[in-house]
């Protein structure tokens, strides 16, 4: 039974998003379609230990899926058009094994009808790992650290909220594309980076979870392949991810990228991550904050060395991604790029404006890194006030000694 | 986690392959390829080539490596390609295992690809890093 259970479970990461898909299509009905294919997997869960897994085993959970909403419509007394169109169907799929032929843009209304704007973004991030990465909500609850049941009330809100604001099983119209389409790729590199959020502890959930997060970017990809902000953020997932064997050490502790043992990173996934990006290159539209983001991960991948890195082009990379997607996070990036590239003193001046401006207060980010250009500029005791700002504001333990030790080695 | 499914053919089915219309051979492939990649499974894959007349093999029997032209003759199962998936479980991997557009006299060997946590605990050996470094300096393509 338990080996039953597993093949269901991995049929189901195969094929939900197909069979989620094309029930909603028919039933018009996102939170109908996840119910009835649910219903549909208890009755493979009863009865395949029995009777074996079919030849075809998503159309026959389609088919009990169907024959169930057909039974939902019939306890209802709707005789109407649709209830007369769905038996039309279903006896098609009943005379021949191949008869029921899913759309190919089903899979694509699915992902933008989980990613709705009117969903919060943990109801976006369950519902689209439900129905489209086909976890079950153990899995979702496990890779996020929250409880089972957690996860089952955001799915049941979400589909409540689509049916409340009578969200269509569609997908945008040509003026909400772009921003649809963003907020698609916001849900899958939340994701992600959930995955940097993890403690130590939990490096393996970071790894999964990464993983996750590259199968719906690479699903993405396959459905629109002409859109170059989806293929930049695959290769920003796989050059970042290429580095998850480096980044933490055999204690558990983070190793920054500087110090990172290059010999760990992945190097077919860099490879893959690059080839992915020169995709994104190929559709010939130019490169979105994905991209660029994904060009300056490249730099530091095919660098050997700190010092052996293309310093400049990142300094580069990030002002174009500072014009395009301002955001005080990028200009330090870019702060510490130019110090690399030019020198502390350059660096320290656009730190200063940041200051000035009154960029990230609060964070431990801007002290930090004024702290780390004053030491290199042999200003030492501004350094140290400014590393214990820092230090006093940092997120976590963690953060807190990394800074204390800086303070240290002064 | 990485699984690389790896084509093993006999003669019987190198005779199915050259009695069936290679537009065939070549869709039906197509095909599942494109399963895969739509999926977000399909990481990597090769077809090996079938004219032997480049390959060879090297024996380590002795205490010099020797190159012969081959495999010949012994070999009943060649592996003739592969296929590396990323996916959640072995369960997993089976399924899409099974989908391929493969008939008698062939199989699929499924094996899981090790990844530098496999390697953990060794992670200090000198052999192993300097494995690593060649896998760095090579871009292991």
């Amino acid at each position: 039974m338990a080996d039953v259970k597993r093949t269901v479970d991995a049929l189901w990461r195969i094929e939900s998003a197909r069979i989620v898909g094309t029930l909603a299509r028919v039933t018009g009905d996102l939170g109908l379609a996840e119910d009835l294919a649910q219903e549909a997997v208890v009755d493979a869960l009863a009865q395949w230990p029995e009777s074996g897994i079919p030849q075809n085993p998503g159309a026959w959970l389609t088919a009990v899926a169907k024959r169930k909403a057909i039974d939902a419509w019939r306890r209802r007394d709707r005789l109407d058009d649709r209830y007369r169109a769905l038996a039309h169907e279903l006896d098609d799929s009943v005379a021949g094994a191949d008869a029921w032929q899913p759309i190919g843009d089903d899979v694509l209304r699915l992902v933008f009808t989980a990613c709705h704007p009117v969903l919060s973004r943990e109801a976006q991030v369950a519902l689209t790992l439900r129905v489209v990465g086909g976890l079950t909500t153990e899995e979702i609850a496990r890779l996020f650290l929250v409880p089972v049941a957690t996860v089952q009330q955001r799915i049941t809100r979400a589909k409540k909220t689509l049916g409340a604001a009578k969200v269509p099983f569609e997908a945008p119209d040509p003026a909400e594309w772009r921003a649809r389409l963003g907020s698609v790729l916001g849900v899958v590199y939340l994701v992600f980076t959930e995955g940097y959020a993890a403690t130590s502890g939990d490096r393996w959930i970071r790894a999964e979870l990464a993983e996750e997060a590259l199968r719906l970017g690479r699903v993405l990809a396959a459905l629109v392949p002409r859109e170059p902000e989806v293929h930049g953020l695959v290769a920003l997932m796989e050059l970042q991810a290429s580095r998850f064997g480096a980044r933490v050490n055999a204690s558990g502790e983070p190793i920054l990228l500087a110090d990172q043992d290059r010999t760990r990173w992945d190097h077919s996934q860099i490879a893959r991550g690059i080839a992915v990006l020169a995709r994104a290159d190929g559709v010939g539209r130019g490169r979105g904050p994905y991209a660029l983001q994904a060009a300056i991960a490249e730099c530091h991948a095919i660098a050997p060395s700190v010092d052996g890195t293309d310093w400049a082009r990142i300094v580069l990379l990030y002002e174009a991604l500072g014009r395009i997607a301002p955001n005080p996070v990028v200009d330090l990036n870019r702060a510490v790029a130019v110090s690399m590239a030019t020198g502390p003193a350059s660096a320290l001046a656009i730190v200063d404006r940041m200051v000035d401006d009154g960029s990230l207060r609060g964070s431990y980010l801007l002290p930090s890194v004024r702290g780390e250009l004053l030491t290199r500029l042999g200003r030492r005791d501004e350094a140290r006030s400014e590393l214990a700002t820092a230090a006093a504001l940092a997120a976590n333990t963690r953060e807190r000694d990394v800074l204390l030790a800086k303070i240290a080695a002064l | 986690m990485k699984f690389m499914l790896i084509m093993r053919a006999n003669d019987d089915a190198k005779t199915a392959y050259e009695n069936m219309p290679f537009s065939e051979v070549i869709e039906k492939m197509g095909a599942y390829n494109e399963s895969m990649i739509n999926a977000g499974v399909l990481v990597a894959g090769d077809g090996l080539a079938d004219d032997l007349s480049e390959a060879f093999v090297v024996d380590f029997a002795g205490e010099t490596p020797i190159a012969t032209d081959g495999p010949y003759g012994e070999t009943h199962e060649l592996f003739s390609g592969f296929w590396i998936i990323q996916v959640s479980s072995k369960e997993e991997a089976a399924e899409w295992a099974s989908r391929a557009p493969l008939g008698a006299g062939s199989k699929l060997e499924v094996r899981r690809v090790t990844d530098m946590s496999d390697f953990e605990k060794f992670a200090e050996t000198d052999a192993l890093k300097a494995e690593a470094a060649w896998r760095a300096e090579n871009g292991q393509e």
